[in-house]
């Protein structure tokens, strides 16, 4: 809402304020300023000057001497525009004087003569055609005839106003009008406040005897005010008026139209305003729309309508969709004679709907759609009579046509004070606090203490409320700050928030870096990581109004963001990444119920000498450093989107907690990237279950350790992991430690075989191992690794 | 045989003086101290001295081997002192190489924050909430007194899953789940993903992340909300961070406020960063409404609330002078090593 500041003094007195002070003070009463803009803030000292006399210039042939009268004094100045003439009043920049843009005019001499300003165009000035209400010349701007010499241009044009941007919340419908916002001024400001009684003559007719109002729809239509204006003469409205409206943003028609839209700003009531040619029959009935009805909107634009709409029709047809928008059909023309002005209350939950579903937001739907003050439209329609009869453009005919619907009662509530100020934590008299609502014109009773609030103010329902118009006017920066009080509360991360930020360190420790990606993905991420059409993750959470396709499904797996970052890091040229995030994937469940949300650790690598004993290695030291137990590692072969002989699916007690490998190579073509990269996904759910919380301290040991190398020769396909079985089974309680050192393949070693070496460590806790005692196990484990394994030893 | 001593031990203080290595002086050791030196000759033949005179010159014998073995051992720790020196001088290193740096990885700059932050209100006593992001139109709205058809939905424009059920537009529905399942006193954030239909610009995401605040309890004032969130404030911007109060609306608080911080890029005189306003609104929040509190089924007549709501991204943004939210999701390595 934008309000010229000066429009405030036709109902309080803001003299004295400075536009700073004024901000500062009504954003901190809860009426945001945004800005306050002068309009001429980059004119000075310029002014209307009329040209007595011009010469030729001695040394240029299309430059001119003018002798200028600029009210207290005549100034020479030189021009070189093509269209000045003894007699013109122009617009005059005289010495020291500054334009927009920052041009800064002084006197000088051209070509020798001297010249005490400038003559400006409508261009210099920052002006348009648009501002003009004449077609200016090429060249210097000439102003109308009568136009006061001597007078500040800024005037002349209305541009020395500063300009109110205020941001209004949806809860304060009064404030959309220049009244209820002159009201919040003088309050906050503690000066008088008053809106004066419209007064103007009425004819010795009766609108009852030309037309009639009925409302069919009582709860859609709560008030609806009829007023007859004939002879009218349609014109251009007086110069306050048009600088007025375009100050707050809206455009001049006529004066009728003008009218209605100048209540619109000051009242914050919208009305609207037929031609009664066109209405037929001599009735305006509101009415719900017929199912399919259509309606050619102001805008021409035809609007199918149904029974939830509501309109207002004469006898035969539609001619206005109620407090949206008016129809072609009944529309203010240049020979209108007669005029029938609407200002009625619609309800803002009918409006509101009505708006959306035509995707029609005017400024009567936005104000209507947050509730109206029915008693608002009486004074609103008397004012615009009155206007009518200031511009001399009707007659105004006698009597107002006044249907109520059903109106609530004003809001009745409790005053009790001493609740208040334990709410806010303030120490105010009820008196004090009587004058701040007093002075919003809230009815305060202080024999029954009760507070009635006016009508114009739907968003006054409770104590609370009450609280706060209080608190803002005693001032939010005075109510003290304090701790709280009461009973203590302990603070804590709960084992899960814990284990997360601990599995956090435990790969940044690592060099992984932190991702955050977006939740929703779309459907082809899915092709790109290799997924069979009957794949369990396509089943999907699905965005009924996505902002594109791309993101229009709630993630199932978190590779596909994993791989994007990778990809995206990759395509920039960084050589490596190392990456992790902890989010969550959204199973759908069945319609009509929640999706499950099940959190997940997704980590990506790629880089020089990157491989999966990388990404494994991250994964092992995470869980030692988590206490993370019995972790199983099998050999995946079937994951779609995994290189099939380098994965791993991790098991815990029998269940899938996770899979870990290389993204198969159709896989990294897809995402755009052309070298290895590694991934994994774990379900955090299941490794926090794997979290052995039992930790016992174990005596250090007091006797020697006794080592043994083993190198053994294998089939290829023999995993380490069974040799390192085999082993850990075969020794017993003396087994300290199982290290490979070695796998080798090639040289030496017959085609299908390997050579695998492991260190392997023997301890008692009581005493010191002989030789034969660990020669012992050594041979049952060589033994038993050639009978399981068919390992021979090296 | 007394001479003889005295003059022992003059011959080795002079030999000592002039000694240039430590193997000469082992040699002076063995060959006056040693098992077949002088000294220990001339104690060997004290058996033909007289019972008076014996333990005389054997006690000034002892006194001389033990000042000449003090000599020697000083000596020596002296030659040894000036040996590691010239070692160390010789080992000198170029300490303006690198360091054998190991890499340590980072965490998200939202995350970084987020456990500042979190940090700070468990200290006051809070507890960490957490919920489900797709949410029922219920809990996202109507029960924090946004009614359908209700203007303030506008402000939110939501991403439907179903016709109740919505990607939650803000934290604030975990304040009713809370109240639904917990008695006050309660005191807790809830930190989250929120989603609304914004498209990406440098200030815009459509996902991004709110810090929900709320605390129940009985006597809870407005003015224990402005301590709270000052107390807040100044653990995330600083001691001398300034803020202040302004009325605003929102559906489920009554009253309500806005919170702004004195501009940190040019400390209130109005620059490009707040606009010129010398102010940058953070947070919002308030009294929980008296409606809410109700439907949750915490009598208002006893228990007073306040919540309020954080964008972590703004707070983050300002913190580390990131000029686009983009950078936060496209998470470029380059990016997140600076945090």
């Amino acid at each position: 809402m934008k309000v010229p500041m000066s429009w405030f003094n036709d109902y309080t007195d803001i003299s004295g304020i400075t536009p700073k002070e004024y901000n500062e003070a009504l954003t901190m009463t809860g009426s945001k300023v945004e800005t306050i803009e002068n309009m001429g803030e980059d004119i000075k000292n310029v002014v209307c000057g009329k040209i007595l006399e011009i010469t030729e210039h001695p040394d240029s042939d299309h430059m001119v001497i003018c002798q200028v009268d600029v009210g207290d004094e005549t100034l020479q100045i030189v021009t070189g525009a093509p269209n000045v003439k003894v007699g013109q009043i122009v617009p005059v920049a005289k010495n020291d004087s500054y334009l927009p843009g920052g041009v800064h005019i002084k006197t000088g001499k051209l070509r020798g003569v001297e010249s005490c300003g400038m003559l400006c165009s409508h261009e210099e000035l920052g002006l348009t055609e648009a501002d003009l209400s004449w077609e200016p010349e090429y060249g210097i701007l000439i102003l109308p005839e009568d136009t006061q010499v001597g007078m500040d241009i800024k005037d002349f044009f209305h541009l020395n106003e500063d300009v109110v941007e205020f941001e209004i919340t949806s809860n304060r419908p009064d404030c959309f009008s220049v009244i209820g916002l002159a009201r919040e001024t003088a309050a906050t400001f503690k000066r008088p406040f008053g809106v004066k009684k419209p007064e103007f003559s009425e004819n010795s007719e009766n609108i009852a005897d030309t037309i009639s109002v009925t409302v069919e729809n009582p709860d859609k239509c709560l008030r609806y005010c009829a007023r007859m204006v004939k002879n009218v003469k349609i014109g251009p409205s007086p110069d306050w008026m048009v600088h007025r409206l375009k100050a707050a943003g809206i455009r001049s028609i006529n004066n009728i139209v003008d009218i209605t839209n100048y209540i619109l700003l000051e009242y914050g009531q919208p009305m609207h305003a037929f031609d009664l040619r066109h209405l037929d029959g001599g009735k305006i009935i509101v009415r719900d729309a017929a199912d399919g009805e259509v309606i050619k909107t102001l805008d021409e634009q035809d609007r199918t309508l149904n029974s939830n709409d509501l309109v207002i029709a004469d006898a035969s047809k539609a001619v206005a969709i109620a407090g949206v928008m008016g129809g072609f059909n009944s529309e203010i023309e240049d020979d209108t004679d007669t005029v029938i002005f609407e200002s009625a209350t619609f309800d803002a939950v009918s409006v509101r709907l009505t708006a959306q579903k035509a995707g029609l937001r005017t400024e009567a739907s936005s104000r209507y759609e947050k509730g109206l003050d029915p008693n608002n439209t009486v004074p609103a329609i008397e004012r615009a009579c009155q206007l009518v009869e200031e511009l001399g453009c009707g007659e105004i005919v006698g009597g107002m046509l006044d249907v109520k619907g059903n109106i609530k009662e004003p809001t009745v509530l409790k005053f009790r004070p001493e609740k208040i100020n334990a709410f806010l934590g303030i120490d105010i008299s009820k008196e004090e606090m009587a004058e701040y609502l007093r002075a919003i014109e809230f009815i305060v009773d202080l024999d029954k203490m009760e507070i009635t609030a006016p009508s114009f103010r739907p968003d006054i329902e409770a104590e609370a409320d009450i609280a706060e118009e209080i608190a803002r006017f005693y001032g939010y920066n005075k109510i003290p700050t304090t701790l709280i009080s009461g009973e203590a509360t302990k603070g804590f991360y709960s084992p899960m928030q814990i284990f997360r930020k601990n599995l956090s360190a435990a790969l940044t420790a690592q060099g992984m870096n932190e991702i955050f990606t977006f939740t929703f993905t779309g459907p082809d991420e899915f092709d790109k990581l290799n997924l069979p059409d009957g794949s369990t993750f396509r089943n999907v959470v699905k965005i009924r109004n996505p902002l594109g396709e791309d993101t229009s499904i709630m993630r199932t797996t978190m590779l596909a963001s994993m791989l994007r970052t990778l990809s995206y890091n990759y395509n920039r040229k960084n050589e490596a990444a190392s990456l992790f995030e902890i989010s969550k994937v959204y199973l759908p469940t069945e319609a009509g119920k929640l999706p499950n949300e099940p959190e997940k650790l997704a980590i990506g690598m790629y880089g020089k000498e990157i491989d999966f004993f990388d990404i494994k290695g991250v994964l092992e030291a995470a869980f030692d450093s988590l206490n993370m137990k019995g972790v199983e590692w099998k050999q995946l072969t079937d994951c779609p989107s995994l290189h099939p002989g380098r994965a791993a699916a991790l098991y815990k007690d029998g269940s899938k907690i996770g899979i870990v490998g290389e993204a198969h190579p159709d896989v990294c073509k897809n995402f755009d990237i052309d070298i290895p990269c590694y991934v994994a996904e774990i379900d955090i759910a299941g490794s926090f279950k794997c979290v052995d919380n039992n930790i016992k301290y174990k005596a250090l040991p007091k006797f020697p350790a006794a080592e043994r190398d083993i190198a053994v020769l294998v089939d290829k396909t023999v995993a380490v992991g069974d040799l390192e079985a085999t082993m850990i089974k075969a020794s017993g309680s003396l087994l300290e430690s199982i290290k490979l050192f070695d796998v080798y393949e090639g040289d030496r070693i017959p085609e299908g075989k390997k050579s695998v070496a492991f260190a392997i460590s023997f301890r008692a806790v009581d005493r010191s191992l002989t030789s034969e005692e660990v020669n012992k196990v050594f041979n049952k484990i060589v033994k038993d690794l050639q009978y399981k394994n068919n390992a021979q030893l090296r | 045989m007394k001479q003889q001593l005295e003059e022992i031990k003059k011959s080795v203080e002079a030999q000592l003086a002039s000694v240039q290595s430590i193997e000469s002086l082992e040699e002076i050791r063995i060959k006056y101290l040693g098992k077949k030196g002088e000294l220990t000759s001339i104690l060997k033949g004290m058996g033909s001295l007289s019972a008076e005179e014996r333990p005389v010159i054997g006690a000034l014998a002892n006194e001389i081997r033990e000042f000449l073995s003090g000599e020697i051992d000083k000596k020596k720790a002296e030659m040894a002192k000036v040996i590691q020196e010239a070692k160390l001088k010789a080992e000198v290193i170029d300490i303006s190489m690198p360091g054998k740096k190991s890499e340590i990885g980072n965490l998200h700059p939202l995350t970084k924050v987020l456990n500042e932050f979190k940090d700070a209100v468990i200290g006051m006593g809070f507890q960490i909430a957490e919920g489900p992001e797709v949410e029922t139109d219920y809990y996202n709205f109507e029960a924090l007194n946004i009614p359908k058809n209700h203007p303030a939905r506008d402000t939110q424009d939501s991403f439907y899953v179903e016709d109740n059920i919505v990607l939650r537009t803000q934290t604030s529905p975990m304040q009713i789940r809370v109240m639904e399942n917990t008695k006050p006193p309660i005191r807790i954030i809830s930190p989250g993903r929120v989603y609304r239909s914004d498209a990406v610009d440098a200030t815009h995401s459509p996902i991004f992340h709110q810090i929900e605040g709320l605390v129940v309890d009985k006597g809870i004032t407005m003015a224990d909300l402005k301590g709270t969130l000052e107390t807040l404030i100044r653990s995330i911007y600083g001691e001398n961070a300034k803020c202040r109060f302004r009325p605003h609306h929102f559906p489920f608080t009554e009253p309500s406020v806005e919170t702004d911080v004195c501009c940190f890029s040019c400390g209130g005189k109005g620059c490009s960063v707040c606009k010129g306003e010398g102010w940058i609104e953070i947070l919002g929040g308030g009294m929980v409404h008296p409606k809410v509190l109700a439907g949750c089924g915490i009598d208002p007549e006893v228990y007073s609330g306040f919540a309020f709501g954080i964008g972590l991204e703004r707070l983050v943004m300002g913190r580390y002078d990131i000029n686009d939210i983009r950078l936060f999701f496209e998470n470029d390595v380059r990016f997140l090593k600076q945090f």
